[in-house]
């Protein structure tokens, strides 16, 4: 009973200004509300050491591009999981998107350019069929699109043909480089800013976290829930769809069983990042130092030779760890 | 009265620097029912949280029976026979009432639950507090009144001694608070120990026996029963409020709001009543008699069958929250925790939200307006807070309110609808509310006040409507309305009801 009222909820201390800190807890605090940040070095640190290779730009933009479909999906979950929604289909879609990309070219005849928009609307509007369940059929999240899971990558399939298909140039081009710099990573930067930006100046994004902190209160201020959240999974399926096509870019073809699984990666990005499963929390700086704190072990494991089943472990370990060091941080 | 069986000696505890309690002396006897009395931030909560083993006194002694004991986690002081009775129950809704009354401690035979035991035992238990109920059925099927009771069955049945009641009463009907008050008055003469707390002056006045004060976490006095109201105040403010309900009238202007022939089925029916600017209407009636319906009907918040509301002379359309928040219409609901506020959300954000989209531009924050805005109606509504930062969980009562009502302020608007507004929120913070109504109506506003505290209700209105049953069953003018009046309105249709 005493997890209802934190000590610092105290009520005679609820008017008084905080107690002058000193040095020293200042730094603690700081380490404590950038957990993530934190983690992110140990982790780095802790490759560097293991192995020199870690620390070279070669590799340093291997892990940017390993984390880009990642953090992508993961930035269209920040929006849903601040809504204290979640959204189970981002692997799904963006690999559905891919398919109906290519096959909109190789089968449909349109020019490959259009590639680049067929992708991001199919997101879209498979984001917006679960959008709309959710918001005004009432269905719970996890079933919407646990359900949308299952259509989109059937769909795929069924699109598909079971077969791979290839990629325009133009899609291909996203998995290449401009300059030094590997496309997937520019459009990581892209997404990271553009969630950012949404999540704090838009009356959309400020939105969304009084109707994850507390949904009736929302309505009752005279806020759009129910389109708001209709449009917040639409958001999350546009961007599955850019991450269908950078993941098709890289491999220059759209494999109908593609991203199978990457929904629960975006989810581990996003709570790795400081946001919370019940709403009203997140930032795309963390969900973005999330993605990249799992990336940079996925890349450290494999340059040491460690298997990916041991990789698995690790990871899961990893999650365990960021939200419970965060449980306790919210108990101090 | 008995032997003192519960001394605290010179308490004190701080969190984080800050001191919650200090010096604070506390002596319970058998057979008493002992009233803690003080504004939210006196110190209460952390001193019933002492007793019940949540936190330790940096400082002071605890005394069980002469014995001094240390009462470091809420087993032990199950062990001493402490135990309290939350505002929030502590029961599982789903279980049966058996097997809450049991839980912890199940009965078994052969490694298996004994549910005839079981049963037994539950039986047992419901009698003590007089409550005829089929042990077998989920506790979440039985209403507030009745699930406080099986919570207070089973700390008797766990051999408690000392007794401790957080607001019991908060979530009771008049009637319920009753049956209540009877089985208090019965474990009394059984020599159970209470250490009983409540906003409610008058129930304090009927129940207790002695009354501790505490302000500013520090010990007032301790008096008996019988102090008035008028005294106990003072001791809890520390200053002498003359007036408790500071209604200024203004001059009634131009109509504002007209609802006519409003009608949701089951809830109620056939509503009409216009509130003209400057005007406060009261909105009186018992539990359930569908103030809270009407009020969230009319602020969009809920569907209505038919009917029409007009705010200004323009229609209003149905169940259409942003509709009715553009013409002007904030509604303060009930409770402000779970509809009024987002908690985890800073103070800029939580009185800026009825704005966020009127004052945006290309679907962007106003930003830098929103906080000079929302620092503005801080500052005027005196809104006690370390910055505008600050999460709204940790505000007192008094200061969520106003925060609520700060929204509506910002939002401009003309016609408010306050749902048990003082609800939960102590003496002075109760007065600067009556303050922001007059506010509100001296600035040209309209005001509907539904209230069950009937005082506020017929002091701060200056017409009052009663319902009963879904229906308006009267219009009292301020001066013709008494408690006695009011009431014979609110029980009209329920007695003629029941005779059919």
């Amino acid at each position: 009973m005493s997890a209802n009222t934190p000590p610092k909820a105290a009520p005679a201390a609820a008017n008084a200004a905080p107690a002058p800190r000193s040095g020293r807890a200042r730094v603690t605090d700081f380490l404590a509300d950038n957990g993530a940040l934190v983690g992110l070095a140990l982790v780095c640190l802790v490759m560097f050491i293991a192995t020199p290779t870690f620390l070279t730009t070669q590799n340093l933009l291997n892990v940017g591009v390993q984390a880009a479909v990642t953090a992508i999906l993961a930035f269209g979950m920040t929006f849903v999981i601040v809504t204290a929604g979640i959204d189970l289909s981002v692997g799904s879609v963006a690999a559905l998107s891919a398919i109906c990309a290519g096959w909109a070219v190789t089968s449909g005849g349109m020019p490959g350019w259009l590639a680049l928009l067929v992708g991001p609307l199919v997101g879209l509007l498979a984001g917006l069929v679960s959008g709309a369940a959710i918001a005004y059929g009432k269905l719970p999240a996890f079933i919407a699109t646990l359900a949308m899971l299952s259509v989109a990558r059937g769909l795929g399939l069924v699109v598909s043909g079971g077969r791979p298909i290839d990629m325009p140039s133009a899609v291909s081009w996203l998995g290449g480089d401009l300059g030094p710099i590997p496309v997937p990573i520019l459009v990581l930067a892209v997404t990271a800013l553009i969630t950012a930006f949404v999540l704090n100046r838009t009356v959309f994004g400020r939105s969304l976290y009084a109707i994850g902190g507390n949904e009736e209160a929302a309505r009752l201020a005279g806020l759009p829930v129910k389109r708001t959240t209709a449009a917040v999974y639409a958001l999350s399926g546009l961007f599955a769809g850019i991450a269908g096509l950078v993941l098709a870019g890289r491999l220059a073809s759209a494999q109908p069983q593609a991203a199978s699984g990457y929904e629960l990666d975006a989810i581990a990005a996003v709570v790795i990042g400081g946001a919370s499963l019940s709403g009203g929390v997140g930032k795309a700086s963390g969900t973005l130092i999330g993605a990249l704190v799992l990336a940079v072990i996925r890349n450290g494991l494999n340059l040491l030779n460690v298997t990916a089943f041991w990789q698995q472990v690790v990871i899961g370990l990893v999650i365990a760890l960021a939200v419970g060091i965060d449980v306790l941080r919210q108990r101090r | 009265m008995g032997d003192v069986v519960l001394e605290l000696v010179g308490a004190s505890k701080s969190f984080a620097g800050v001191p919650a309690l200090r010096d604070v002396d506390l002596q319970v006897r058998a057979g008493e029912v002992h009233v803690l009395l003080g504004e939210n931030g006196a110190g209460k909560s952390t001193l019933i949280k002492m007793i019940a083993g949540v936190h330790e006194p940096d400082s002071g002694r605890i005394l069980v029976d002469g014995k001094e004991v240390r009462i470091p986690d809420t087993r032990s002081a199950e062990s001493l026979g402490i135990a309290t009775i939350h505002q929030e129950l502590n029961l599982v809704p789903t279980l049966s009432v058996a097997e809450n009354l049991t839980l912890g401690r199940t009965p078994r035979k052969h490694g298996l639950v004994d549910r005839a035991e079981m049963r037994r035992i539950a039986r047992e238990a419901v009698a003590r507090v007089g409550l005829d109920v089929d042990v077998d059925r989920p506790v979440g099927t039985l209403g507030i009144a009745r699930q406080q009771l099986v919570e207070i069955a089973k700390a008797l049945s766990q051999n408690a001694r000392i007794l401790i009641l957080d607001e019991p009463t908060a979530a009771l009907t008049r009637t319920e608070t009753d049956v209540l008050f009877g089985i208090v008055r019965e474990l009394r003469e059984a020599g159970v120990a209470m250490v009983f707390i409540s906003h409610h002056l008058d129930e304090i006045e009927e129940i207790g026996d002695r009354i501790t004060v505490l302000r500013d976490g520090a010990y007032v006095d301790t008096v008996p029963g019988g102090t008035g109201e008028a005294e106990l105040v003072r001791l809890m403010v520390g200053r002498d409020i003359t007036d408790l309900y500071p209604r200024r009238a203004s001059e009634a202007g131009e109509t504002l709001l007209e609802v006519e022939h409003l009608s949701s089925a089951g809830l109620f029916d056939d509503i009409t009543f216009s509130v003209r600017a400057g005007e406060v209407v009261g909105l009186a009636g018992l539990v359930g008699a569908g103030r809270t319906e009407v009020l969230r009907a009319i602020a969009g918040a809920d569907r209505y069958d038919s009917g029409s509301v007009r705010v200004g002379g323009r229609g209003l359309r149905r169940h259409d929250v942003a509709a009715a928040v553009d013409a002007g219409v904030g509604l303060v609901p009930e409770d402000r925790k779970s509809s009024g506020l987002v908690l985890g959300a800073s103070i800029v954000d939580n009185l800026g939200y009825a704005t966020l989209r009127p004052t945006s531009r290309i679907g962007l924050e106003d930003r830098k307006g929103q906080r000079t805005r929302g620092t503005e109606v801080a500052d005027a509504l005196r809104l006690r807070r370390a910055s505008m930062d600050q999460q709204v969980r940790g505000l007192s009562g008094g200061n969520q309110q106003k925060v609520v009502f700060g929204r509506w302020f910002m939002a401009k608007s003309r016609v408010l609808l306050l749902d048990e507004p003082t609800r939960g929120v102590d003496v002075g913070a109760k007065v600067e509310i009556y303050e922001l109504i007059n506010t509100i109506t001296s600035n040209g506003g309209a005001v509907v006040l539904a209230s069950s505290e009937l005082p506020e209700v017929i002091s701060m209105s200056d017409r009052v409507l009663v319902m009963a049953r879904g229906r308006l069953t009267g219009e009292l003018p301020a001066a013709e309305a008494t408690q006695d009046a009011v009431m014979s309105l609110a029980v009209k249709e329920v007695e003629s009801t029941r005779v059919r």
